[in-house]
């Protein structure tokens, strides 16, 4: 791409036309990245709404869906309070690697086969290690403020999301022995688009790996039933205590920025990512060469938004865990079960070099089962409680 | 065994939980919009014996002051003036009829609303009904002067309601 610019922009140097190519993708990613994290604060606030039969936000713009815009605009005008007592600099320094920690990890993020920010050959190693900026900020947001709450919600960040990011880490291995590379590209491409060519459904330790993947990037991401940092009935705000405006913000963006994060690692490591049908690639590419790219592009976003929505729904459903529960379940739970999970994937990679169709067919359709009972229960529930339902999804 | 055990209960459960949540996404919200988005306005909601701001019926009140007596608070302020009405010029019957009886008029009837517990102990002994309870109950303003309420504008006295001469 970068060679294609600069034939196109033959008087500018190398360097210069590179530097305004980085601007402009960090821009867009930027801008996706906002604009992802406003609207979903709103489509959240509207689902909790419902879950608990309120109605939510519906006043600003039609169904309330400018909410978002309204309330940044109220924390921009909002006066930036720092503490007398806080340490200046940290306090002032800390929402920045907080915010930095999850914008840096969409650079890698494969949209289509060719909308990525940089597919890096240590793609998912730089991924985990931006993420782990995001504890830097939490702790320095808990002890700047100088402040008994907001140091307990520092420490309890440090504390989980250390002890969540080795079963995360551990889970990404598995995805690694199978595909045998760090790039997000590779693993994707390695994938295919049919669900028995997914990862996850390969074999059930994949499987294992994929829940563990979820449980602790939910823990990473700081969201119910992990807001321990938070914790709002506990700590007040938890390690943004005292933090007003836009410092405030960025601790949100942050928050809901790493809700697309976690939905589009989950779809691209375990769920094939972009990958369209042939069918469909064959069709789309007789129309043009633009057209295959919008079709991987819906088709990576339909999967990370299933994950987004299941993760907004057990924020509302589940309760905070208790701090010793909250290590209980990382160290005696997640952690063995993920070292089980990638002994089992090697082994199987010997036992079955080119797979287990089988096996492959029966996770696929228990995990079809399991998704019918749970329309099934859902339904039951609406008939059990005697409460009426109504279809109108929308007040 | 207590560790597979709990591994399937959590599971189990969040899984419960989830179906729980899922159903109410198909559910009516029960909020009620107010002020302005209500089924029907919101005084016509609320239940007959709802004690709102106090008012009274000037046409039927008698001027005997036992509201104000029975107000706790002494939020009632009645004040009855004994006047002889001035002789009236009338052709017919000469002057200075009826010029000596004197007459009593209600000249203040005030209602400091702001002060109001809403205890209703002042429309028991009211012999007419006149004070009682209405549903009205949004009267929010940045000047406590408009929460005193006046039931006889100044210089118009009223003058009381008498059964006999009715």
């Amino acid at each position: 791409m970068i060679q294609q610019l600069s034939l196109l922009f033959p008087m500018l140097p190398m360097w210069l036309v590179q530097a305004i190519w980085c601007g402009v993708v960090a821009v867009l990613l930027l801008t996706f990245f906002s604009l992802f994290a406003g609207p979903v604060s709103w489509l959240e606030r509207r689902i909790a709404g419902r879950i608990m039969s309120r109605i939510g936000p519906n006043r600003v713009g039609p169904q309330g869906i400018i909410q978002w815009l309204a309330d940044g605009v109220k924390n921009f005008l909002k006066e930036d309070l720092i503490p007398r007592d806080a340490d200046k600099i940290l306090f002032r320094f800390a929402p920045y690697p907080v915010f930095l920690g999850v914008t840096l990890t969409l650079v890698t993020l494969p949209f289509s086969s060719l909308l990525i920010g940089a597919d890096l050959n240590v793609g998912l190693l730089y991924i985990v290690g931006a993420w782990g900026l995001v504890v830097i900020g939490l702790i320095a947001a808990g002890w700047s403020s100088n402040n008994k709450w907001t140091l307990l919600g520092g420490m309890r960040s440090a504390a989980q999301m250390i002890s969540y990011e080795i079963p995360l880490v551990l889970s990404l291995l598995v995805v690694v022995l199978m595909s045998g590379s760090l790039s997000l590209q590779t693993i994707i491409s390695s994938q295919g688009a049919s669900p028995v060519e997914w990862f996850i459904f390969s074999n059930p330790f994949a499987f294992i790996a994929f829940v563990i993947f979820m449980i602790s990037a939910v823990a990473e991401g700081n969201r119910t039933p992990f807001d321990l940092p938070e914790a709002e009935s506990e700590l007040v705000a938890g390690y943004n205590t005292e933090y007003s405006g836009m410092r405030f913000l960025f601790f949100f963006f942050a928050e809901w920025g790493n809700l697309y994060v976690i939905g589009a690692l989950a779809a691209s490591l375990f769920l094939g990512g972009w990958q369209i049908p042939a069918g469909w690639r064959n069709f789309a590419s007789a129309q043009g060469p633009i057209l295959p790219h919008v079709f991987e592009v819906l088709m990576f976003q339909l999967k990370t938004w299933i994950w987004v929505l299941l993760i907004i729904q057990l924020r509302w459903t589940l309760p905070r865990l208790r701090v010793d529960q909250l290590m209980k379940v990382s160290w005696k739970y997640l952690t063995p079960f993920a070292f089980v999970s990638i002994v089992g994937t090697g082994l199987w990679m010997v036992v079955f070099p080119e797979g287990w169709l089988f096996m492959k067919y029966l996770l696929l359709f228990s995990m079809l089962a399991v998704i019918g009972y749970f329309v099934w229960r859902a339904i039951w529930q609406l008939r059990f409680t005697k409460s009426k339902a109504d279809f109108k999804l929308i007040v | 065994m207590d560790y597979f055990k709990n591994i399937f209960e959590s599971a189990a459960t969040v899984f419960e939980g989830l179906t729980i949540t899922a159903s109410h996404m198909f559910r009516k919200p029960i909020t009620i919009q107010y002020p302005d988005r209500t089924l029907s306005p919101v005084i016509e909601m609320l239940p007959s014996r709802y004690r709102g701001f106090l008012e009274v019926d000037m046409k039927i009140c008698t001027g005997c002051t036992l509201c104000m007596q029975a107000c706790p608070i002494q939020c009632i302020n009645i004040e009855i003036a004994k006047k002889t009405p001035s002789p009236q010029p009338s052709p017919s019957r000469g002057e200075g009829d009826g010029g000596g009886v004197p007459m009593r008029l209600i000249t203040k009837f005030n209602i400091d609303i702001a002060l109001c517990m809403f205890c209703g102990l002042c429309t028991e002994p009211c012999p007419t009904g006149a004070i009682r309870f209405s549903k009205r109950f949004e009267n929010a303003t940045e000047d406590i002067n408009k929460l005193m309420f006046k039931f006889v504008e100044e210089g118009k006295p009223v003058a009381p309601y008498k059964k006999s001469s009715g």
